[in-house]
């Protein structure tokens, strides 16, 4: 089966030096695959290009087809329809993607008319509201029918991501990106979030792009990760291999800390 | 002796609700001690009595077995000196218009503290593995990392009994953060370190007690050993359940 993402030998420059440089990666639909890195990586502008939302003043070159659609050099109007059907982005904050002015449920229902008129889909007001408390039930937001009319402000961390999931999911995406989701969330909080994510991918087969610093929440999350290192991929492979077995200095620096936290508490394993 | 005591500490901002209550709690001289909470938990507040810019709505705070008064200057000069603070943001924490030099040495000026500056610098900064020539540049030419080194260093210059520490890892990157903390493995030598924080993982390489705090309430507390082996607490196993770990491969 083809590829849904293709990225090929992608470089981003800003202002002539390069930020991430000959990237290749491939994902095909339903796998699960983690982009791991430090700050400056290039982990997140990788995602960013292969949506077409590069910053401005960035430029990137290489290849990168998104559902067989070119995204390099490819005008606004040409993938805009990808963002939202093919591919929906969950994001480390979800206070500033969620609009603030904006009732939740609201935010929701805006994306579904969305997808059902791209699909040529007739939707009805009852039928909306059917779908938003669906949707909120499904990403096991408490009582819908209260939190549907709350603000972003009004609701915790944890609630405000499952919000932003939700209306990923009402996109009905083929490849969901995550980066670094459960970052600004509290650990307990980050567990559930972490196993609403790994149930929905499976139940939707849906493709995921994991995007993360936290050896540990990728691990959990994919099948296969790649290891950035200022713009440079240095390691790849399945996961047992590359945090079982790493080669690269640098990838085997990465998992000896995140060994040596887990050391730290492994007496209550 | 115990250096800083908290006895039956309860806190409200305004006439709101408790955010802490009935918080009992010791730090010795030469026992790190970690408080482990999430958002909500009073963790901030309790940093904030235990370095004398908040009062306790109810309840006494002591340092070396002396009521802390914070309208008593020479008193609370001696617990300044004694008692120093690393917060989490190294890129808010420095004044970016002061030279390295200047920052660290600023608790030596500010609690008249009579030394040679320049040599304390110095040694502040060989403590902290940063090159002597970081005296004389600014804070924004350099890493995040060797920016919490300084202020580290800030901390440690006026010889203090006590470093706290309030998330001082959660801003860096995974290798930085393990070279943190072995610099504050080093520096427990000489100084008893307090470590706030929402990650256990980070607290558990450095201290010998633990404190857990859900909602405002001490819910665990005690050796590090005992309540990593065997947690009592229900909130402390889903904490400890809750924290990711990378499986094992091989």
């Amino acid at each position: 089966m083809a590829d849904l993402l293709h990225i090929e030998n992608l470089t981003i420059r800003h202002a002539g030096l390069p930020l991430v440089s000959s990237v290749s990666l491939s994902l095909a639909p339903g796998e699960r695959v983690g982009l791991i890195g430090e700050s400056g990586s290039g982990k997140s502008l990788t995602a960013l290009a292969a949506i077409g939302l590069l910053p401005e003043g960035m430029t990137a070159s290489g290849s990168i087809l998104l559902a067989g659609q070119q995204v390099v050099g490819a005008a606004d109007r040409d993938i805009v329809g990808l963002r939202g059907t093919t591919v929906a982005t969950i994001f480390q904050e979800p206070l500033t993607a969620l609009d603030p002015l904006m009732r939740i449920g609201d935010q929701i229902a805006e994306v579904l008319r969305r997808r059902a008129r791209r699909d040529g889909r007739p939707v009805s007001r009852a039928g909306i509201a059917n779908e938003v408390a669906a949707l909120m039930a499904r990403v096991a937001l408490p009582d819908p029918a209260r939190l549907a009319r709350a603000y972003p402000h009004e609701m915790s961390g944890g609630q405000r991501q499952r919000a932003a999931i939700a209306m990923a999911l009402a996109c009905r995406p083929s490849l969901l990106i995550a980066d670094e989701p459960t970052t600004a969330l509290d650990v307990t909080t980050q567990a559930e979030v972490l196993k609403l994510l790994e149930a929905l991918v499976r139940e939707e087969n849906m493709a995921l792009l994991f995007i993360s610093h936290d050896l540990p929440v990728v691990g959990s999350a994919v099948d296969r990760v790649l290891v950035l290192r200022a713009g440079e991929l240095v390691e790849q492979g399945p996961i047992g291999e590359v945090f079982g077995r790493p080669r690269h200095p640098y990838t085997q620096g990465l998992v000896e800390a995140a060994r040596a936290f887990d050391r730290a508490i492994g007496a209550a394993l | 002796m115990s250096l800083i005591d908290l006895d039956a500490v309860s806190f409200a901002y305004g006439r709101g609700r408790n955010v802490l209550d009935g918080i009992d709690l010791r730090i010795d001289a030469g026992r790190n001690l970690g408080i482990v909470g999430e958002s909500g938990s009073g963790k901030t507040t309790i940093l904030r009595l235990l370095l004398g810019l908040a009062r306790p709505t109810s309840g006494q705070i002591s340092f070396r077995g002396e009521p802390l008064d914070l309208g008593d200057r020479s008193f609370m000069r001696g617990f300044r000196r004694a008692v120093q603070a690393v917060f989490q943001d190294p890129y808010s924490s420095l004044d970016p218009r002061q030279k390295v030099a200047d920052i660290i040495a600023e608790p030596l000026r500010s609690l008249n503290i009579d030394t040679d500056i320049d040599a304390a610098v110095a040694e502040a900064l060989a403590s902290v593995d940063l090159p002597l020539d970081a005296a004389v540049r600014y804070p924004h030419e350099f890493s995040g990392g060797q920016r919490q080194r300084i202020a580290i260093a800030r901390a440690i210059v006026s010889q203090p009994e006590l470093v706290l520490a309030d998330e001082v890892v959660s801003a860096l990157d995974l290798t930085t953060r393990i070279r943190i903390v072995d610099l504050l493995k080093s520096l427990s030598e000489r100084t008893t370190l307090v470590l706030v924080s929402h990650d256990i993982g980070f607290v558990a390489l450095l201290c010998q007690d633990l404190v857990i705090l859900e909602k405002g309430r001490i819910v665990e507390q005690g050796s590090a050993r005992d309540i990593l082996s065997a947690p009592k607490h229900p909130y402390t196993r889903r904490l400890l359940d809750s924290t990711p770990r990378l499986p094992d491969f091989t």
